[in-house]
């Protein structure tokens, strides 16, 4: 049976893994470093995490070319998939972070502005490489809104509808992010998560808000998720990858202890 | 000598760098004169059919690669590479044909409510040849990563090394006499996946 995905999720900005609190917070200069991205990934790797990705927070041309570098180092230890986001912005950027070593490309902001990029990037790369993650935000009583630019700019785009269009143009797998709950650690949106999930034909990771192992659970369960994301709650020690994944075992839901 | 077919696909690197890790020597080839010295080859593959079988042909690889499977030396497919064995796709109107070295087709996933496509994840094998070398020292139920919508469909079911089940049963990977090929990613699936690989290893070291 197909497993239930643990993804920790690593914002890399300069280097360094750094952590906001909640999103448009590295501007302000309001970010936690938490340590080496391929430290990190190779404690995650041996915990047993079934992917990682990595978002460029910087997304300059200086942090993207330290971007390639920290994927080839994570890529020559870590024997497990990798998703690479962040100011991805061109067929050719997506070329550069698969030869790195990355299995999937995320894109999000640039998706919106051109959202023939996902049908070019899946065409060139094939569906399953292109990965369209989405910044929600609850905007009315039962309408979530699509955020670009890190969750500052208002795309216009309903959730569902936004997702659903990614995958006619090819997007193999959606990252749902609530802005709501990013960095609440209140819990996921189980709401818009599982209209997502129920709305498209192609793999659903949660992210977003992730406080404690429950939280992963009920997301998965009510959720509908098929995977789920989470930063802070394995960076700082609270649980381990291993720990999340005894516990979804012990609430009914597959799981790849390894 | 481990020769590593690119021909452009996305992936090389991390198939290169397990091979490296299981302790093969490795090299990256382009041309079919650098078959030659070859004990096993690697086909690696992630993306579209026909864009690989394209590429190959472009590079004269195709030939040379079903060649080399005609010395009897190890060959090992992978998810493209695997697929790329058969002679047709169904995938977007393909019209490329491929190697025939096994008959039949590949084929989508067919739909059924709730079942997503692309299958993305861990999955597990169920032995169907647990003699198959490939798989020494790796237990029934081990689960190995995945990431596709097409699988092929053997026409002789004999070759069928292990299957694996998502809404439906599928040919996770064949075995014919030197021919291995993987629908998942062993450069991708941890400790399970470079036991494979050093198994794989092994069998060159032997050729």
């Amino acid at each position: 049976m197909l497993a239930r995905r643990v993804i920790p999720c690593l914002d890399v900005h300069d280097g360094q893994v750094t952590r906001g609190v909640q999103f448009g917070k590295a501007e302000a200069g309001e970010l936690r470093n938490v340590g080496d991205p391929v430290e990190l990934a190779l404690r995650y790797n041996e915990q047993g995490a079934d992917e990682m990705v990595f978002f460029d927070i910087t997304a300059s041309a200086h942090g993207r070319a330290t971007m390639i570098a920290v994927i080839e180092r994570a890529a020559d230890q870590c024997f497990m998939p990798l998703t690479v986001g962040g100011g991805i912005k061109s067929v050719a950027d997506m070329y550069a972070m698969l030869r790195a070593g990355a299995d999937k490309i995320s894109i999000n902001s640039s998706a919106l502005a051109t959202p023939d990029l996902i049908r070019l990037g899946a065409e060139k790369f094939g569906s399953q490489c292109i990965v369209v993650s989405i910044d929600a935000k609850k905007t009315a009583p039962d309408r979530w809104e699509v955020f670009s630019h890190g969750g500052r700019k208002p795309s216009g785009w309903e959730a569902v509808a936004w997702a659903q269009r990614a995958v006619e143009l090819g997007a193999g797998e959606i990252v749902l992010n609530s802005i709501d709950a990013d960095g609440t650690k209140a819990g996921f949106d189980l709401v818009i998560t599982r209209r997502v999930s129920e709305s498209v034909g192609v793999p659903v990771v949660a992210s977003g808000g992730a406080g404690n192992l429950e939280h992963m659970a009920a997301v998965l369960l009510e959720g509908k998720a098929d995977a789920v994301l989470a930063a802070s709650i394995f960076h700082y020690g609270q649980h381990t990858v291993l720990e999340a994944k005894q516990f979804l075992q012990a609430r009914g839901i597959p799981v790849r202890l390894a | 000598m481990i020769a590593l077919i690119d021909y452009g696909s996305g992936n090389l690197r991390s198939a290169q760098k397990a091979l490296l890790k299981v302790g093969a020597d490795v090299r990256v080839v382009r041309r079919p004169e650098e078959l030659a010295g070859a004990r096993a080859v690697v086909l690696p593959g992630v993306g579209a059919f026909d864009d690989c079988l394209h590429a190959l042909q472009q590079q004269e690889m195709l030939e040379a690669a079903r060649g080399f499977i005609q010395t009897g030396r190890p060959f090992l497919g992978i998810c493209v590479g695997y697929q790329a064995l058969f002679d047709r796709s169904e995938e977007f109107n393909s019209c490329a044909a491929g190697m025939g070295v096994f008959h039949g087709s590949v084929v989508r996933f067919a739909e059924a409510p709730g079942l997503k496509i692309p299958q993305i994840g861990w999955n597990q094998l169920e032995m169907v040849q647990p003699d198959c070398p490939l798989y020494r020292g790796i237990p029934e139920g081990s689960y190995v990563y995945f990431v596709h919508s097409f699988f092929p469909q053997p026409v002789d079911p004999g070759i069928v090394a292990t299957r694996t089940t998502y809404g439906q049963p599928f040919a996770s990977s064949v075995w014919r006499d030197n021919v291995y090929a993987t629908q998942f990613h062993p450069e991708k699936s941890q400790r399970v996946g470079l036991q494979l690989l050093q198994n794989f290893v092994t069998l060159a070291a032997a050729a």
